[in-house]
């Protein structure tokens, strides 16, 4: 047991990791990649009706969970009047109320629709066989004919529905047309559709939507057919009996009625418009978690402070950077100054960029060493020495910084940025390193110091990196466990193949 | 000789690598809570006494900057002395004094320092410099060994000592470390010493490692190296595997020197002993560890049986043999 604990932690921690990872690139859409965008759509429907004395109501049939596209937010633009919001059946609907109302009025409808990547049918609860209607002759007998026929060319309910859509709409014998005459729209040919499929049981319904086109105006609802084929509603285009809706058509309500229903108003018109807008990916993947309740998102960075967040957009890439460190100093074997002052180097390095920080910190660093070196002729006690060397520091910041401005080098105002008692500390354990080993090992483990910084450097600012480890943060379990995994690397490092190299050529046993 | 070694053929020598050291030994066989018995060099020598080794004999120690002031007093008529770190590593601020010109007092590297830089140079170790971890720190006075003349035509200033592995109670590997001009009268390797292998069966050196590569003769001295007969080898084996019973721990460094009068004293103990004795010897540690392992009997045994089962494995085979001859022609 104990030789699998650290294998089973490490196992359980990159499983974890990988799978909430997982979940949020496929099934929330976070983006793997920065500055990603995602189409949303933004529909409108301007509601306009003149009252005609006295409280008016309002109600327009908005959409309720419509196939392929999801609701990421919306709002209702309607001064004077009181809103409210409810479901009433198959539908969504909004109610505007208002005591009073004079004049042409106008209310809005706003919504945010994203495209699932996924045409997800949600599963409906069968609603039961359709009850048959009670034709009148000639009717009764046209309608067993036609489902018959119908019947004898189909397998089972979509294909009834399709056949009986395409018959209607090409093979227009008298019975069909005795209940679509020639020449009737999609919505006539879809009511009587309606009424056929009920002769055969078959539960049938209408869907009214639009067809999201970017920048569009004065949509022209569509209507749509569906059929329940016991597991779920089938959509059928009854223009010409395909299945299913095209892309970006947002069915915006069921029923064969009309989506406003005014009191004590007249005149109505309901127009509806849309454009497309594109959205960086993240937040829409973060709305939408919001909107599948997803826990997942509840722990995200995004909602925090924009302050905040940068912060740890910064903060977040210390343990990668750590991580470098135990691979350089355990895999490689780069000896540094200090374990992780090439990390916080690292950091600094991010505002003054690689050159400038490469210079400033040799320069603070070398003259730092050369007053250290005169400090141990006054054969001070360590911790004001120490403390010496921090004032030191400071100073020598301060004047690289005036002289750098004077010189009109702007970068050399970073300077204020690196982290000072780590240099003091660097400068006083690279003096120490110096006087017990020699300035070759000093030199040494200081270039392994700015090596490593280096490296950690252009990882952290790798933007890939960065825009990783900051929407998926749960990464850092993986690097958690990369790290716990090197705690157990008893391999050589690369820098002890070196070191052996004398042996090299002995024989073994 | 390439400038690098294939991981498989240092795996096929044995050789212990750094992690595998930190992981595999240090972590495994040593208990934190034994560390500070030999980290604390007081405590080592005391413990050393009292199961009656041989060390250095302590003159006095300065535990608080006030008590600075007792240096004159404790150093008043000796002419040589060396200043210690309690908790020091890697050899760093041991202080040498092999004789007094006046007032002043010379150091081992030839140097003359007076009273106020051995003060300074206590109230160093007293503030943490060279202790691990920057801690507040003792400083020892204690006895300069003068070292036997064995050794004399093969180090330049300083103290040569004899670094033993000791791996659960077996001294598996032995080096001698010998003080260079590079190395400023210190004997370690990683600032500039020789080391040289030693045969662990016969205590006779080899050849010579510094600065990581192979030497037959040392660097400033032009003497060859192999081939010097450390006397009384078994004795300081047996001295080197006692010290697993006074600290308890399971990967440790033995440093004993071998002084003109008093013959071998146990100068300090490592409970982090490093990976050049390998060099020096040009063979891993991982290959004796599995001998000594696979011999191992049930019973324990005492540190000098324990000694002697490691000599009769080490011992001339015919392969070996013919390795030793090479390395130290």
């Amino acid at each position: 047991m104990k030789r699998f604990h650290l294998p089973l932690l490490i196992l359980a921690l990159a499983a974890v990791s990988l799978g909430i990872f997982q979940h949020k690139v496929t099934n929330l859409g976070f983006p793997m990649l920065p500055a990603q965008t995602t189409d949303n759509w933004i529909v409108e429907a301007r509601v306009a009706f003149e009252p005609t004395g006295g409280a008016v109501t309002a109600r327009l049939l908005i959409p309720h969970q419509p196939p392929g596209l999801a609701l990421l937010g919306e709002h209702f633009v309607s001064r004077d009047y009181g809103l409210t919001t409810g479901v009433s059946g198959e539908n969504r609907e909004a109610i505007w109320t208002s005591r009073s109302p004079s004049g042409r009025q106008a209310v809005y409808y706003r919504a945010t629709f994203y495209e699932l990547d996924r045409h997800l049918r949600t599963q409906a609860e069968y609603p039961g066989p359709a009850s048959v209607p009670e034709f009148e002759e000639p009717y009764a007998s046209a309608a067993a004919s036609i489902v018959e026929r119908v019947r004898e060319r189909s397998a089972d309910i979509t294909t009834f529905a399709t056949v009986l859509v395409t018959d209607m709409v090409h093979a227009q014998d008298e019975n069909i047309a005795l209940f679509v005459p020639r020449g009737s729209g999609e919505r006539e040919r879809a009511r009587a559709a309606i009424e056929l499929l009920a002769g055969a049981r078959i539960p049938a319904r209408m869907a009214h939507g639009i067809q999201l086109t970017d920048r569009a105006r004065d949509l022209q609802v569509r209507t749509w057919l569906e059929v329940h084929n016991t597991r779920e509603w089938v959509p059928i285009n009854p223009a010409n009996g395909d299945v299913g809706y095209p892309p970006n058509f947002l069915v915006w309500w069921y029923g064969d009625r009309e989506p406003l229903d005014l009191r004590r108003a007249g005149n109505a018109q309901v127009s509806y418009a849309v454009t497309r807008n594109f959205q960086s990916a993240v937040d829409a993947a973060q709305q939408r978690a919001q909107l599948l309740d997803s826990h997942v998102a509840d722990f995200s960075l995004l909602g925090l402070p924009i302050q905040t967040q940068n912060m740890y957009r910064v903060l977040l890439m210390v343990p990668v950077g750590a991580m470098i460190i135990v691979l350089l100093r355990n895999v490689v074997g780069v000896q540094t100054f200090g374990t992780f002052m090439p990390v916080l180097i690292a950091l600094s390095f991010r505002e003054t960029e690689l050159l400038g920080g490469v210079i400033l910190f040799t320069l603070i660093v070398s003259l730092g060493l050369a007053i250290r070196f005169y400090l141990e002729h006054l054969k001070l006690l360590l911790v004001p020495r120490l403390a010496a060397v921090v004032i030191v520091v400071v100073m020598l910041m301060l004047m690289l910084s005036i002289v750098s401005h004077h010189l009109g080098i702007e970068h050399g105002l970073a300077v204020a940025l690196f982290p000072m008692v780590i240099l003091a500390m660097t400068i006083e354990r690279m003096s120490i390193v110096w006087e017990e080993h020699g300035a070759g090992d000093a030199i040494r483990q200081g270039v392994g110091s700015m090596g490593a910084a280096i490296v950690g450097y252009l990882l952290m600012i790798n933007p890939y990196a960065e825009h990783l480890i900051f929407v998926f943060p749960e990464l850092l379990l993986i690097v958690l466990a990369v790290t716990l995994l090197l705690g157990r690397y008893t391999g050589y490092r690369l820098s002890e193949l070196i070191r052996f190299r004398a042996l090299a050529g002995r024989s073994g046993r | 000789m390439s400038w690098f070694i294939s991981p498989r053929q240092l795996r096929d020598l044995g050789i212990v690598g750094m992690n595998e050291r930190n992981v595999g030994m240090i972590a495994r066989l040593n208990a934190r809570r034994h560390y500070p018995l030999v980290d604390d060099k007081l405590l080592t020598k005391n413990l050393a006494l009292e199961a009656g080794i041989a060390v250095p004999e302590l003159y006095g120690v300065i535990e608080t900057n006030h008590d600075a002031r007792n240096l004159r007093e404790l150093i008043s008529g000796r002419d040589d002395f060396v200043i210690k770190p309690a908790h020091g590593s890697g050899g760093n601020g041991i202080l040498v004094i092999t004789g007094r010109m006046g007032e002043r007092f010379r150091t081992a590297s030839g140097l003359l320092e007076d009273v106020k830089d051995l003060e300074h140079h206590v109230s160093n170790i007293l503030s943490g410099m060279y202790s691990l971890g920057g801690q507040p720190d003792k400083a020892m006075i204690e006895y300069r060994v003068r070292f036997d003349p064995l050794f004399a035509g093969v180090s330049f200033q300083g103290v040569p000592d004899i670094r033993t592995v000791v791996y659960r109670g077996y001294p598996v590997m032995a080096m001698v470390r010998l003080p260079t001009r590079g190395s400023d009268g210190k004997a370690n390797l990683h600032q500039g010493a020789v080391g040289a292998g030693i045969d662990i069966a016969t205590g006779v050196t080899g050849h010579g490692v510094w600065h990581n590569e192979i030497v037959d003769r040392h660097p400033d001295t032009g003497a060859l190296i192999g081939g010097i007969a450390i006397p009384d080898w078994d004795r300081l084996l047996a001295l080197a595997a006692g010290c697993h019973e006074l600290t308890g721990l399971g990967y440790l460094g033995v440093d004993v020197v071998l002084d003109r009068d008093l013959g071998p004293l146990i100068l300090e103990l490592n409970a982090r002993p490093g990976l050049a004795v390998q060099v020096a010897n040009g063979a891993g540690l991982r290959d004796c560890i599995d001998r000594v392992e696979a011999a191992e009997p049930k019973d324990p045994m005492s540190p000098a049986e324990r000694a002697a089962l490691v000599q009769a494995l080490m011992g001339p085979e015919p392969d070996r043999s013919a390795n030793k001859t090479a390395g130290s022609a």
